[in-house]
């Protein structure tokens, strides 16, 4: 009886409680569940249980080697992207923020398509191809941060400015080395920046995990304070955040999360923006609750973009960005339709 | 000198793009007092408030709070023991009322994912002081300007400080409301000695309340005392620029002004 007291009351007030943290975050991962478990089973070859379990089959070979690889690669990249939109949503309080609005998609492209331009790519879209991306995220984190940077902090509006003319200029260099390549080169470069989960093997998904992860766990120990930093900075200072080192470590974290799956993937736009929305829509803005559902409901949703981009038009294979965007635009369109005021 | 000093200023300046806000401010602010800063606009009261309230931390001079330099108290140690009502609080997500009133009590809470039974019970009764507890379950973005003052206020009350700091808290609101809101800072002030200082454009409302006055022009005190002694033709053409009359009230409040 006290206990029911307790909880209707913690109701009352609305703190967040373990029930509601587990209920919101818990169907989050089951809807992860059943996605890892269902979208291994889709796709061009059917597979059987038989086939899955007899050692050295061609079955599970394509399940180990091709479609477990692509899928537990996908999830990573679609968390990271999702929990990365989450905090620069936070970070330039704009709930039309993307983990790419600061320019590291242009930053990552123009790396990528200097080192096909180069002839660096041994094998198609290989190692070199990978870390000049990387660089080139970095090296837009660092530019954008050096410009946006006054005596009195990291001013959001400045950033917001600095990001959106780095993504102009590296636009145009893109465009520039797309322009003076051959059509061999040409044809990569489209391929590379249109996004694609194909990898070959675990390397990537090892390589990324440890990366991802911690950067997950030390959103989460944010997320309290990035509420504060969402309602307004001086909200926050006022309420004892340290306003300055919350706002360096969500630019960091979020671009580094954004530059080390899109090095891998290339850029693979509106999981960022649709996967935050649509939490905030069911479960309120809290980021207790929006940071760790978000990067499992994010994971999930490039799992199943995936598998559609795979597999509606096999044997032939639509690139995922064009599924994310085709499943995100409309929800985009609804969102800029509601009325004023809604809860979301 | 009895009273202890929650503010010790020395020499207080601040200038913006090299153009002076504040010039050579020196005053003490007494626990339990409540301070009303009037006068025109651009006199730098707003700057004077919030560099109390640690927003602004790149004047020169000396501030002290309760005898330590102000530049090495962090702000978190500050927001335990003083909190800020702005003038308007624009938030972009629809966070919901207790979400944002149950924000006060972050100074308060040490590294944990959930609010405890203290924080929920310290955010109901701040709501409670300032009659929200009927909203809490609505979006933030949706109140009025009345409403979401009050709740910003319970916010406030939440962090359980010792100084409230008020940003013309009441220059959105209606009459009823400025009245309302006033009544609830009073109370605070009266019954829980919390020391109030509120920057505001209206004289009269501040003469109702207040036990100090602050009157200031062009980054300086022009007159500093209990409202009777400010309110006088003189300092209020020297203030403002315009010609006013004083009248006693009534009922024994201090003085209201008209102008003539």
């Amino acid at each position: 009886m006290a206990e029911a007291a307790t909880l209707s009351r913690s109701e009352g007030a609305g703190g967040l409680s373990v029930r509601r943290f587990l209920t919101v975050v818990g169907s989050c991962v089951l809807v992860l569940a059943a996605v890892l478990l269902i979208a291994p089973l889709i796709g061009d070859q059917g597979l059987s249980l038989r086939g899955i379990l007899s050692s050295g089959s061609t079955e599970r070979d394509i399940l180990v080697l091709v479609r477990l690889p692509r899928i537990l690669f996908g999830a990573l990249v679609g968390g990271a992207l999702a929990v990365a939109g989450v905090l620069f949503q936070a970070l330039l309080r704009n709930s039309l923020a993307t983990p790419f609005t600061l320019g590291i998609s242009s930053g990552s492209s123009l790396g990528a398509v200097i080192a096909i331009w180069l002839g660096l790519d041994v094998a198609f879209l290989g190692l070199p191809v990978i870390l000049f991306a990387f660089a080139g995220a970095l090296l837009t984190v660092v530019l954008v941060f050096f410009i946006a940077r006054s005596s009195g902090g990291l001013p959001t509006f400045t950033l917001l400015l600095a990001g959106v003319t780095l993504n102009f200029i590296f636009g145009a260099l893109v465009l520039f080395f797309h322009y003076s390549s051959n059509f061999a080169q040409s044809y990569m470069m489209t391929t590379w920046m249109m996004g694609s989960l194909n990898v070959v093997g675990y390397t990537p998904w090892v390589v990324a995990v440890p990366m991802v992860l911690l950067a997950f766990a030390i959103v989460m120990v944010m997320s309290s304070k990035l509420n504060l930093l969402a309602a307004g900075e001086d909200w926050a200072s006022t309420r004892g955040v340290n306003v300055h080192r919350l706002k360096m470590s969500s630019y960091f974290i979020g671009s580094i999360l954004t530059g080390a799956v899109t090095a891998f993937s290339g850029p693979i736009g509106f999981v960022g923006l649709v996967v935050p929305h649509t939490l905030r829509m069911i479960a309120g803005p809290d980021h207790r609750i929006l940071v760790p559902g978000s990067f499992f409901l994010g994971a999930a949703f490039l799992v199943l973009c995936d598998t559609a981009a795979r597999t509606l038009l096999s044997p032939t294979e639509l690139p995922v960005g064009v599924i994310t965007a085709l499943l995100g635009g409309p929800f985009f369109i609804a969102l800029l339709k509601r009325k004023p005021g809604e809860l979301w | 000198m009895t009273a202890a000093s929650v503010y010790r200023i020395q020499d207080l300046r601040f200038a913006y793009a090299r153009t002076p806000v504040l010039n050579d401010i020196s005053t003490s602010i007494l626990v339990g007092d409540f301070v009303a800063l009037v006068g025109p606009n651009g006199a730098g009261k707003s700057t004077f408030l919030k560099i109390l309230a640690g927003l602004n931390r790149r004047y020169t001079g000396t501030v002290e709070f309760d005898g330590v330099s102000l530049a090495k108290v962090t702000a978190h140690d500050l927001a335990r023991r003083v909190a800020f009502v702005p003038q308007e609080t624009h938030v972009v997500f629809p966070f919901s009322v207790n979400q944002m009133v149950l924000m006060g009590r972050a100074p308060h809470q040490p590294a944990s994912l959930f609010d405890s039974g203290i924080d929920i019970e310290r955010a109901e009764y701040a709501m409670r002081l300032t009659d929200t507890l009927d909203l809490s379950k609505k979006p933030f973005t949706a109140l009025s300007g009345g409403e979401r003052q009050r709740v910003v206020l319970a916010s406030a009350l939440a962090q359980d400080p010792e100084v409230l700091l008020l940003d013309e808290p009441t220059v959105y609101l209606d009459l009823k409301h400025q009245i309302h809101f006033y009544d609830i800072v009073e109370r605070l002030n009266l019954d829980h000695r919390m020391t109030i200082v509120s920057v505001t454009h209206d004289v009269n409302l501040a003469a109702r309340y207040a036990r100090r006055m602050i009157a200031m022009r062009a980054g300086r005190f022009v007159a500093d005392g209990v409202p009777e002694s400010v309110l006088t033709p003189e300092h209020l053409y020297e203030i403002f620029e315009v010609s006013v009359s004083v009248f006693k009230r009534t009922d024994g409040r201090g003085s209201y002004i008209i102008p003539v």
